[in-house]
């Protein structure tokens, strides 16, 4: 029996157990996102990927389908909130996109250019934040963590370690490392974890790889990221 | 320190879910917790290091560098301030020779902010290792500093700096007959658990904690349970593990009526969560007592312990085959745990983050099963429900707005103190009572609720019109708005758990524009870009924290935009930042702060 929702006007199926991003991306409907990964347990932080449901506002990742919804995403007011949470992203830490070797490959600065992103708008908070190369191959710049979880549910949910945890209150939130040092050096984490590989920006990065591809060939010089997203994410989905 | 983890672990039965009670004895021992310890209690407790550490960083009692032996902490709630806060504390530091946010070199004494205790009816208040300090004055603070000279141990402090009094003012419906310890259980028993939900759905009782849910509704929810086990049969309802949960984490700045309940009608209090126990089948019961409560944590235990010896509590209760108990859990600073959901993360050990909904409580709560989680208030006036009858109360206050809602009334007024009111009561008929004269206006509800001016008070308490978890601080014509508006949006970011974007950076940007503003330093355009900010936050935060805390901007700005507009240069450009400011640092170091050491931000605006 299939049941069906409303994505923009949009009619499409859904099963039972799944979320509104679940439907949307086995539909080939690209709602952008962050924190959310379709192999992790979702997190619904980011809040990028906030919706209109019925008219309220719900992150489309957690928020589960239910038949007759009427679900509004491409909104010119959802669109332009959706930036300027992302802008919120970038003040908050300290993103130099030209000096950054996750440039290119980076899902912040991709979904930045996606909502047409050209200002950070709101004042910088300049952090003083650290960076740990401790690691022989791994290493970790404070610098640019989003707190999305990624990092910490991979390596409970995949990698079966318990490497990072997000610790702190409110702007005063961080990313804290398993090990009796509080340095990378001395946890189980391996160059090869899901956990080194999955975050969505440039705050863990695998040693002496960084230029391998030259800028101007990587994933998103040439595609957006709602294509990327649909092509890569897609797939898993549902499994 | 290894012996007195292990004794602590093993009397809190090497249970995670007991770690802030853990922490909490760790940090009254050792004023920090030690890295050695949390290493210890993850052995122990089998837990991560990280979980550990995100909780000593999350909550405001613990602290992962050591405090003074004597910490004290003085409540920054915005009605604190109205009575002398700020000249309070630069006595108490300048008279312990200790820096506001330090520990004196000795070791023997911290002084720091808090956020509201909870004490605005007999404030400036504080805390000395989680005790209360009310009406703190000179004298007092002469008499704290000589006790702490000496190094005398609290309990040879004078009893006097601790008293915290009522303040009862206006008992009516709940508060003049409080019930006999027992009554409501027997009269459930007698008249049976569906039946005495239907005289609380005829009761038309809504949630006091401020959302006002119907609590009828949200019991029979809980009882019913997850969907997938509403088709088992009775036995296995009948089963299931659930919770009830009492919020007395009472964080909301200017609400204290929690505190007054707790103190003087606890066994009624106790008996409503007993009452919902008996309806719903549940057998355990937590209180959720907010920290800065600690002074009545001994009183509390022994009204339970009574309760006990009296077949109240515990093992077949009153003969009638039902058992439930009630434990009581200390908070340890932070606002965001009365959100029910991270009331629940706390509960179970963990930092206060609001989990995701749904699915909600009344399904999966505590450990995942079905948990009620009501206000201290709400379970109190369903005791006396289940005795007088659902019409009793319900021939009370409005249409939508059933039976008496009781406030704490503090700020500008002769009479601060606890006020029972039926639902659709005038602000004016308030004040009048209270001894309020002279008023600019009120805020209703706390800071995240609505700020009103003294051209609505005729406007009525009741969900329809002005709802309120309780608090109502009133302001008079000498206060002005934007400090008010500025302590509240401070401490909004500072309680933001940081969980979701738009809050945790929303709330930090919206602290920032308005102190450029207050300060000053705003230009045309700033007050729009406020204005825009706050709409964000509202809307896309995760929870009601969030949801909330552009409140007293946004209730204000429309209320009083020329205040806003007032404080800005007139200017036709926006300086990104501020030009002076960011020359502190160099002033610091170079040790200067004449006037050739300072810019002006733009040419003065000679024509002002
Ligand atoms: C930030 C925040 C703080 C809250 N603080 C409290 C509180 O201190 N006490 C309380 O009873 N409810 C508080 N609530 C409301 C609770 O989430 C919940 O709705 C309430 O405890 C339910 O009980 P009730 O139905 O009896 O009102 C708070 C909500 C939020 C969002
Ligand atoms: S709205 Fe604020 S308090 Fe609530 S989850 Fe988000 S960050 Fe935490
Ligand atoms: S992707 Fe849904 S909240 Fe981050």
């Amino acid at each position: 029996m299939s049941k069906n929702i409303t994505i923009d006007g949009k009619t499409i199926p859904f099963e039972d157990g799944q979320t509104i991003m679940d439907a949307a991306m086995a539909a080939d409907i690209y709602i952008p996102h962050l924190c959310h990964q379709p192999e992790f347990t979702p997190h619904g932080s980011c809040k990028l990927c906030t919706i209109k449901v019925n008219g309220r506002n719900c992150t489309a990742c957690t928020f589960p389908a239910m038949a007759g919804q009427e679900v509004l995403s491409e909104t010119q007011e959802l669109i332009d909130d959706r930036k300027k949470i992302t802008q919120m992203l970038f003040v908050e830490g300290n993103h130099f996109c030209p000096a950054c070797e996750k440039t290119g490959n980076c899902q912040l600065q991709a979904v930045a250019y996606h909502l047409n992103m050209l200002d950070d708008h709101f004042t910088h908070f300049y952090p003083s934040r650290e960076m740990d190369a401790s690691h022989a191959d791994v290493m970790i710049d404070h610098n640019r963590c989003i707190f999305c979880t990624l990092c910490v549910r991979a390596s409970q949910q995949k990698d079966g370690k318990d490497v990072f945890a997000i610790s702190g209150r409110g702007i005063n939130r961080h990313l804290i490392i398993n090990s009796e040092s509080g340095l990378l050096k001395d946890t189980d984490l391996d160059a090869t974890d899901q956990a080194a590989h999955i975050c969505p920006t440039g705050a863990i990065l695998i040693k002496r790889t960084g230029y391998q591809v030259p800028i101007g060939e990587r994933i998103y010089d040439h595609k957006e990221i709602d294509q990327v997203s649909l092509e890569t994410e897609h797939h898993q989905h549902g499994e | 320190m290894k012996q007195f983890i292990q004794d602590l672990a093993e009397t809190n039965r090497y249970q995670a879910t007991n770690l802030l009670r853990i922490l909490r004895e760790v940090q009254a021992r050792f004023h920090y917790i030690p890295e050695e310890a949390i290493e210890q209690i993850a052995g122990l407790l089998n837990i991560s290091r990280t979980q550990i550490i995100s909780v000593v960083d999350f909550y405001s009692f613990f602290h992962s560098t050591p405090r003074g032996q004597y910490e004290l902490l003085i409540s920054d709630s915005i009605t604190d301030h109205m009575l002398g806060k700020q000249s309070i504390i630069d006595y108490l530091s300048d008279k312990l020779n200790v820096a506001v946010g330090e520990v004196r070199e000795d070791g023997v004494v911290s002084l720091d902010n808090t956020s509201c205790t909870g004490m605005c009816d007999q404030g400036p208040a504080g805390l000395v290792n989680g005790y209360a300090l009310t009406r703190l004055d000179r004298p007092r603070i002469d008499q704290i500093t000589d006790l702490i000279n000496q190094q005398k141990p609290l309990d040879q402090w004078p009893a006097e700096l601790f008293l915290v009094e009522d303040n009862i003012r206006r008992p009516t419906l709940l508060l003049d007959q409080p019930i006999q310890p027992g009554a409501a259980l027997k009269a459930l028993f007698e008249r049976g658990g569906s039946e005495t939900l239907a005289e609380i759905t005829q009761s038309g009782l809504r949630g006091r904690g401020g959302a006002g849910y119907h609590t009828a509704w949200k019991w029979h929810l809980c009882y019913e349970g997850p969907e997938e086990d509403a088709f088992c049969d009775i036995d296995a309802q009948k089963q299931q593990q659930r919770y009830i949960v009492c919020n007395a984490d009472e964080g909301e700045p200017g609400t204290f009526k929690d505190r007054v309940l707790l103190n003087s009608y606890a066994h009624q209090v106790f008996e409503g969560m007993t009452l919902c126990a008996g309806i719903i089948g549940a057998q355990q019961g937590f209180l959720y007592l907010r920290g800065e409560y600690l002074h009545l944590c001994d009183k509390l235990q022994s009204v339970l312990e009574e309760r006990r010896q009296a077949g109240l509590l515990g093992n077949n209760i009153l003969k009638e085959g039902l058992n439930f108990d009630i434990e009581i859990c200390l908070g340890a600073g932070a606002y965001i745990c009365g959100e029910e959901s991270a009331l629940i993360e706390s509960l179970e050990g963990k930092m206060g983050i609001p989990r995701n909904r749904p699915p909600y409580p009344v399904t999966q709560g505590y450990l995942g099963k079905p948990t009620v989680v009501n206000n201290v208030e709400t379970f109190m006036a369903a005791a006396s429900i289940a005795i007088n009858g659902g019409d009793w109360f319900a021939s009370v206050g409005t249409e939508k707005s059933k039976g008496t809602k009781i406030l704490s009334i503090c700020g500008d007024c002769s009479r601060p103190g606890i006020y029972e009111y039926p639902f659709g009561t005038s602000i004016q008929t308030v004040l009048n009572d209270c001894g309020a004269s002279d008023v600019l206006g009120i805020q209703i509800g706390g800071p995240s609720g609505t700020f009103i001016s003294n051209h609505e008070f005729d406007r009525k308490l009741a969900f329809e019109d002005l709802a309120t978890g309780g608090s109502f601080i009133v302001f008079n014509k000498s206060r002005n708005i934007l400090d008010i508006v500025n302590n509240f949006t401070h401490f909004f970011a500072h309680e933001s758990c940081g969980f979701c974007t738009p809050c945790r950076v929303g709330t930090a940007l919206l602290k920032k524009q308005l102190d450029k503003i207050i300060g000053g330093h705003g230009s045309a355009g700033d007050v729009v870009v406020l204005e825009e900010l706050c709409q964000l936050v509202k809307s896309y935060s995760h929870c009601g924290l969030g949801q909330t805390a552009a409140n007293p901007i946004l209730t204000t700005l429309e209320r009083y935009p020329d205040l806003y507009q007032s404080r800005l240069k007139e200017i036709s450009y926006e300086p990104g930042f501020d030009l002076d400011g960011a020359l502190e640092t160099a002033r610091r170091m170079a040790n200067r702060n004449d006037a050739g050491a300072h810019l002006a931000q733009i040419e003065a605006n000679e024509h002002e």
